[in-house]
């Protein structure tokens, strides 16, 4: 029965790794999709309030980001530490919303403009006015919907 | 030459795994991946500055006032409250539901797949802050009156269809949003003493 003997030990096949870089590739593109790097760098420090009722902001295309926080510690000594917020890239004033509001709807398709969401991202510990301000800011400039980010939990 | 061309050797990609990783480690880096949540909420729209204010238009019993002050205390109708008992509280007002003749009028509106409804159609839930409120105090508000909605309208799903309500089809997601449609009002804040 030498048929089954091996006499030169048969050598076990190699893994074939040639489809490997297909797989990993695959992988990367689900992870580039849905990706969403971070287009602005955050001039101000927020921690987002907590609450249990969410809902999901449904297309990030149409979000527009408004954040309210204290000035990072780089900035505090020429801001001072009371909130502010910031628009795209840089700190501004509420007088600014309307402008920025136009230039983002602007930049959508005029059947996007209506879905438009502006998401305020504030610090908890901010006070109600600014928020306020903001919210009548949005109301002149017809950004009706509006989301109050928040964190699940409780 | 009797034998054929030689192939042209395979190119080695053994390493094209990693370069492949390593971008896909870069990408996982700097991915971030939450997805935003938040509670979403509808501004009216501006009023003309000629127009007047119309909340005073609205029948007292119809109106609930919440009013989160800068001690982030909170005042239903006057009345001192704990967060707890805020949504209870809501869902009292916005039910109705022994008819009381201080709690919201019912109407009987049609509502498909339902028939007729007695429905609190015109209350209104007037959620009012200081300059000086805490932004978490009043999420917390926002977030028990959502609650509230949100509880009112499982139940009646429940009731109805035995299913949760985010688990309707759309058409029974509308019928049961007329029942408990969502009326919550963001006045502008007062400015008790301050100068703005």
């Amino acid at each position: 029965m030498g048929k089954f003997s091996k006499a030169g030990g048969r050598e076990m096949p190699e893994l074939n790794t040639s489809s490997l870089p297909d797989l990993v590739f695959a992988f990367l593109f689900f992870i580039m999709m849905v990706t969403s790097m971070r287009e602005v760098t955050l001039k101000v420090q927020f921690q987002l309030p907590q609450a249990t009722e969410l809902q999901k902001l449904e297309k990030k295309s149409l979000v527009t980001f408004i954040y309210v926080g204290k000035p990072t510690a780089e900035l505090r000594e020429k801001m001072g530490s009371e909130s502010r917020l910031q628009l795209n890239d840089q700190i501004a004033d509420v007088d600014a919303i309307g402008n920025y509001i136009a230039q983002e709807k602007s930049s959508m398709d005029e059947a996007d403009a209506q879905l438009m969401t502006v998401s305020i991202k504030a610090d908890r510990d901010t006070h109600m006015g600014i928020i306020s301000d903001v919210k009548q800011a949005l109301r002149d400039a017809y950004a009706l919907k509006i989301s109050y980010s928040a964190r699940k939990g409780e | 030459m009797a034998r054929k061309k030689r192939k042209v050797p395979a190119m080695n990609a053994t390493s094209s795994a990693d370069i492949a990783f390593m971008l896909l480690i870069f990408f996982l880096i700097t991915t971030s991946m939450d997805t935003d949540m938040g509670l979403a909420r509808r501004l009216p729209p501006p009023v003309p500055k000629d127009q007047k204010d119309k909340s005073d238009d609205i029948n007292k019993r119809n109106l609930l006032v919440v009013l989160v002050n800068s001690n982030n205390e909170i005042l239903c109708n006057g009345e001192l409250i704990d967060i707890k008992q805020l949504k209870e509280k809501a869902k009292e007002f916005i039910d109705n539901p022994a008819n009381d003749p201080h709690m919201p009028e019912k109407k009987e509106i049609d509502v498909p797949l339902f028939g007729k409804q007695m429905v609190t159609t015109q209350h209104v839930i007037s959620l009012q802050n200081n300059r000086d409120t805490q932004y978490q105090a009043y999420i917390d508000v926002q977030n028990a009156l959502v609650a509230a909605y949100n509880e009112l309208r499982n139940e009646i799903s429940m009731e109805k269809f035995g299913q949760k309500f985010s688990e309707l089809t759309e058409e029974q997601q509308e019928a049961v949003m007329k029942i408990y449609p969502q009326h919550i009002s963001e006045a502008e804040p007062k400015n008790y003493g301050g100068n703005k």
